[in-house]
């Protein structure tokens, strides 16, 4: 099985912090879905993607349970980064070597195989659709804003890791369109996952687990009945937008803006 | 189990997953050689209630100290009614190794060393049975690859474990070869796994004549003077 096969992923319960039984009975995440984990802090998010981060077979601190296509994955989806079906991208994840741009992803794509032409160009200028901050070849990779980095680490596992899975780990803040990761991820079926505080990220998921005490709570699929709301949510995410880029340039928000 | 890497690599963090794991089954001593000044003892003797102790090199290279006194620290160990002696290295100069025959050898870096760390660290990673690789989880994904490169230029078959060592991923790939560790049959007969560039040379002593035509010991021709150590 390669790893930019079409893989489907299972979450089964674990047990909650009083050892009983999770109620769901299980997750399945397919190539294109959006998931979002939300919940209050310390409420088990991070915990939760990250037993789907290392594969756990009931030996983390939850004892879920995570199948790949119905089976337990092989040793090396994940001993070995470079089959591992899934990338993983928090606001921790940093390059750490003082590099460009082009160098860094030149050394990326030398640890990986069967690669197309232009892939440089192209990792750059997919990460460009989802930052409004231009990224360019030259630029040092510790010269760049939370959100170039972020946007570039994202096209990096789309294109040259070629995770089938994504796991984002509170980018929100980072300042990426998210829609436009969204919509592009889910155009090349890839599953993404966030952990989020962000009610739109949130909203514009398919599924939201809810978690509370370590344990998921609930899966929603609200689809149609949040479309009005979701409506109301961009023009409000829009507006906080135009918003911060007026405090930025350093204007005082009159009472007369709204 | 020897316990080697780097300051801060995070060997501490992972010989307390180990402490916690083998705790069920064994009854666990350790010993930590450093140069000056060190705490592990206390804190692990106060968090597991094992028997612990330390020994400052002062002076003397940390590596060298171990190397003295293994044997008596083994002895030691079993005084305790100990079956596993745990021994945590200073990890300074990185060149020397204090590996033994008969042991597991366990080489700890961090990820966030940069990629071309363990091709400095050769000698500690060639001689070790596993690399333990920690804070995985604040470098991109390009780094944690080309790290896992650099040990296997290194060493190529070396069986390489990913960590965040606080929170104990990866460590049930660890135990299992914790499990299958050799015991020591007898202290006399253990035995350096490589020899350490610990020798005193004839600059050391005094010489001032230059060129390798004038000294033994430890020479290098300059065609040979690149060559990366890999130990025995």
């Amino acid at each position: 099985m390669s790893n930019d096969g079409e893989i489907t992923i299972t979450v089964c319960p674990g047990l909650t912090k009083k050892g009983k039984p999770e109620t769901f009975d299980h997750i399945d995440i397919s190539p294109g879905d959006t998931i979002s984990i939300v919940g209050p802090t310390g409420s088990g998010k991070t915990a939760f993607i990250n037993d789907i981060e290392v594969f756990a077979q009931g030996d983390t601190v939850t004892g879920r349970r995570v199948l790949v296509n119905g089976e337990v994955p092989p040793e090396r989806f994940i001993r070995d980064p470079a089959c591992k079906p899934i990338a993983m991208i928090t606001q921790n994840t940093k390059c750490l070597a003082d590099l460009s741009v082009g160098e860094f992803l030149e050394m990326h794509v030398a640890t990986r195989n069967n690669l197309q032409e232009n892939i440089i160009a192209d990792t750059i200028s997919l990460a460009n659709e989802f930052t409004g901050e231009k990224i360019v070849a030259e630029a040092r990779m510790s010269s760049l804003s939370g959100g170039q980095t972020r946007s570039l680490m994202i096209a990096d596992a789309v294109l040259i890791s070629k995770a089938p899975i994504l796991l984002l780990d509170e980018i929100e803040n980072a300042g990426i369109f998210k829609e436009a990761v969204i919509s592009h991820l889910k155009g090349l079926r890839k599953a993404v996952i966030f952990v989020t505080h962000d009610p739109y990220v949130s909203m514009l998921s398919d599924r939201r687990i809810v978690m509370k005490g370590g344990e998921v709570v609930s899966i929603l699929s609200p689809g149609d009945d949040e479309t009005e709301a979701l409506r109301k949510v961009r023009e409000m995410d829009e507006e906080m937008s135009v918003l911060r880029e007026r405090i930025r340039v350093g204007e005082v928000i009159g009472s007369g803006s709204f | 189990m020897v316990v080697a890497g780097p300051p801060s690599a995070g060997k501490t963090s992972v010989i307390r997953q180990m402490i916690r794991q083998l705790s069920e089954t064994e009854r666990v001593a350790y010993i930590k050689i450093d140069v000056v000044q060190a705490f592990e003892d206390e804190e692990l003797r106060e968090e597991f209630g094992i028997p612990t102790r330390k020994v400052y090199s002062g002076d003397m290279c940390p590596d060298h100290m171990g190397i003295m006194v293994i044997q008596d620290a083994v002895q030691w160990a079993e005084s305790e009614g100990a079956s596993v002696l745990i021994y945590e290295s200073a990890g300074l100069c990185l060149r020397c190794t204090p590996y033994f025959t008969e042991s597991l050898g366990i080489c700890v870096m961090s990820a966030i060393s940069g990629t071309h760390a363990p091709l400095k660290m050769a000698p500690m990673i060639a001689l070790s049975d596993m690399c333990i690789v920690t804070k995985t989880d604040l470098i991109s994904q390009a780094e944690k690859e080309v790290f896992r490169e650099s040990i296997r230029r290194v060493s190529s078959d070396m069986d390489i474990i990913e960590t965040n060592a606080i929170q104990g991923t990866g460590m049930k790939y660890l135990f299992r070869v914790m499990d299958s560790a050799p015991s020591i049959q007898s202290t006399e007969g253990l035995e350096l796994r490589g020899v350490p560039p610990l020798g005193v040379c004839t600059v050391c002593i005094g010489k001032k004549s230059v060129g390798w035509q004038n000294h033994f010991g430890v020479i290098r021709r300059l065609e040979d003077a690149d060559n990366i150590y890999h130990g025995e």
